[in-house]
């Protein structure tokens, strides 16, 4: 079931960034099978009921792979599939980054690198304060790591013992212009998070199972970073692991020969 | 001022519970008894004010109602696009708090120097910006803020004017007249403990048969437009008096209102920091003299107004 929604997701997210000439792609693509796990397997929540106060919460910190998000929730109920043909059009509430004005589902808006974390650890902490039983995740790029906020936000969540906390680092390794490594080098990056006081989870991120065993490991009083080992464009083999497509738009064959991949697959 | 804040918020946090206190690392000597009081309500996230604003707006969206505290610009500048993107766009209730209004920190040097805080505050929409001239003001500020939904901008001063406010009744957006003398000649329009420069100089232009009423603009977003309407009608110059940067503080905001609303003073002055920072220290009192705002240059440049008219 999440293998068909993480499908369904891809395909939405090659249609929106061709219909809307939008960026980002290969960000969406890359986390594709991690937001296929949890709307479809690891989070609880009642699409017909957004603010449920039970539900785990979801922030998309990487906002620029808002489109993802997107179909995810209209996959999973929260709005119409057809309302994803608005997106990047004129007057939509379905902005290229990540808004929740006018859309059900999305909890918090970003698209300024690095807000997402400590804005989810706050929610963390109410939760703690409030002895509320849901978790909240957030999901960061790798890039985003540059960020100085998240290493504020890394040091406070440990200290607090949130362990209802969980980041998952979609770390596919490139980022805007060149890698990661060539940019301003993150590893040993697992150990950076180690050394910071969380338990670290180095997993396949399109690994269905591996994923979802991740974020059944929390363990009590400690916030749980799954890094996500990704490739970028995934699903489309021409995108994958091509930095191009951080800002092409798929247009004429680019976006037939996309959608026959993710048709075949 | 920072008393009257503390006192207030620790009645508020007693009877709610989500009230909750946010410190950047500051406070040294004046949040322990409520740290102690109130576990679960106060939590200094260290040297990180970009991380205790986006944690404050994650808080508050869970329904606390939170204070982010720092001093100078910390809680302001440092952190501005946590405060825009994350408290504003969301409409969160979150009280950010600036302990050294202006020149209160004046020998630790420019980057303790809170100038733009209010011209930058004020920019930002859902914002509540407020600027207390007495301790009383403050205390009563802390409540309307934290019960106010929204973004506040809370600045406190070292300095204040000590006025009486018997018989006041604090709204957010409504001024205090402070003195009247019926129809002066000169109405001024102050934010913050430079009230007190305001208060002695109205003294000094008694002796040369100026009248003139002060009106504490606490509140300088919302502005309280009707205070402005009645001034224009009824006094020869309006000026304004702010420890801090002119552009885009207090008296701009006075002069959008007058411009936007065809209501055009006969005279019109703006007292504070004319565009610029400042690499000499000094107490408060010295560095107002020394960018002229201080009693004596603001009675003599209204005076001089005021005769020029003649």
């Amino acid at each position: 079931m999440t293998q068909e929604l993480a499908l369904k997701i891809r395909k939405h997210a090659v249609n929106m960034t061709s219909t809307g000439g939008s960026s980002h792609i290969g960000s969406i693509l890359s986390i594709a099978d991690v937001l296929a796990v949890l709307y479809g397997s690891v989070m609880n929540y009642r699409a017909d009921e957004p603010k449920w106060q039970g539900r785990d919460r979801f922030i998309l910190s990487k906002g620029h792979a808002g489109a993802g998000v997107y179909a995810a929730l209209a996959e999973s109920g929260f709005m119409s599939v057809d309302k994803l043909k608005t997106h990047y059009q004129d007057g939509s509430d379905l902005s290229g980054h990540v808004s929740h004005k006018g859309v059900p589902g999305v909890e918090f808006s970003t698209g300024s690198l690095g807000h997402g974390l400590p804005v989810s650890m706050g929610m963390a902490l109410a939760a703690k304060i409030n002895k509320d039983k849901h978790t909240i995740y957030v999901l960061m790029s790798d890039g985003e790591c540059d960020e100085g906020s998240n290493w504020e936000a890394a040091l406070f969540a440990p200290h607090h013992k949130l362990g209802n906390l969980v980041v998952i680092i979609d770390r596919n390794k490139l980022q805007s212009i060149h890698s990661t490594e060539d940019t301003l080098g993150l590893e040993p990056f697992v150990d950076k998070w180690q050394a910071f006081g969380w338990n670290v989870l180095d997993v396949d991120g399109h690994n269905h199972e591996q994923l979802i065993n991740a974020c059944n490991s929390k363990e009590a009083g400690k916030p749980l970073c799954i890094v996500a080992n990704t490739i970028k464009g995934k699903g489309v083999s021409f995108m994958e692991d091509n930095v191009l497509w951080h800002y092409r738009s798929p247009q004429n064959e680019e976006y037939d020969a996309a959608m026959k991949e993710l048709k075949d697959a | 001022m920072r008393d009257a804040f503390l006192d207030k918020l620790t009645q508020l946090a007693k009877k709610d519970k989500d009230v909750v206190l946010l410190t950047a690392d500051l406070g040294f000597g004046v949040f322990e008894a409520f740290e102690s009081r109130f576990p679960g309500q106060y939590f200094n996230v260290g040297v990180a004010e970009q991380n205790m604003t986006g944690l404050a707006a994650g808080l508050a969206l869970e329904g606390k109602k939170v204070i982010t505290y720092s001093i100078g610009n910390f809680p302001t500048l440092r952190c501005l696009e946590q405060i825009r993107n994350d408290a504003c766009y969301h409409d969160l209730n979150i009280t950010i708090v600036a302990s050294g209004g202006g020149f209160s920190y004046g020998q630790l040097g420019m980057s303790h120097h809170t100038t733009e805080d209010i011209a930058i505050m004020r920019a930002l929409p859902n914002t509540t910006v407020v600027v207390p001239s007495n301790p009383w003001e403050a205390g009563e500020a802390t409540e309307a803020l934290i019960k106010n939904e929204g973004v506040g901008y809370l600045r406190l001063d070292k300095t204040n004017g000590n006025q009486d406010n018997a018989g006041n009744n604090y709204k957010l957006g409504k001024s205090l007249k402070i003195t009247s003398e019926g129809d002066s000649d000169v109405s001024f329009f102050v934010c913050g403990g430079i009230i007190k420069e305001v208060i002695e100089a109205v003294e000094l232009l008694k002796e040369s048969k100026i009248s003139a009423s002060i009106i504490s603009m606490h509140t300088i977003k919302p502005i309280d437009e009707k205070s402005i309407r009645d001034a224009v009608k009824n006094t020869k110059l309006l000026v304004s008096v702010e420890e801090g940067n002119i552009v885009g503080g207090l008296g701009s905001a006075i002069s959008e209102y007058c411009m936007d609303n065809r209501q055009i003073p006969s005279d019109f002055l703006r007292i504070g920091l004319d565009d610029k920072y400042s690499s000499i220290v000094g107490d408060q009192a010295y560095l107002r003299k020394q960018y002229k705002m201080d009693s004596q240059y603001i009675a003599k440049r209204v005076k001089e107004r005021i005769l020029a008219e003649l």
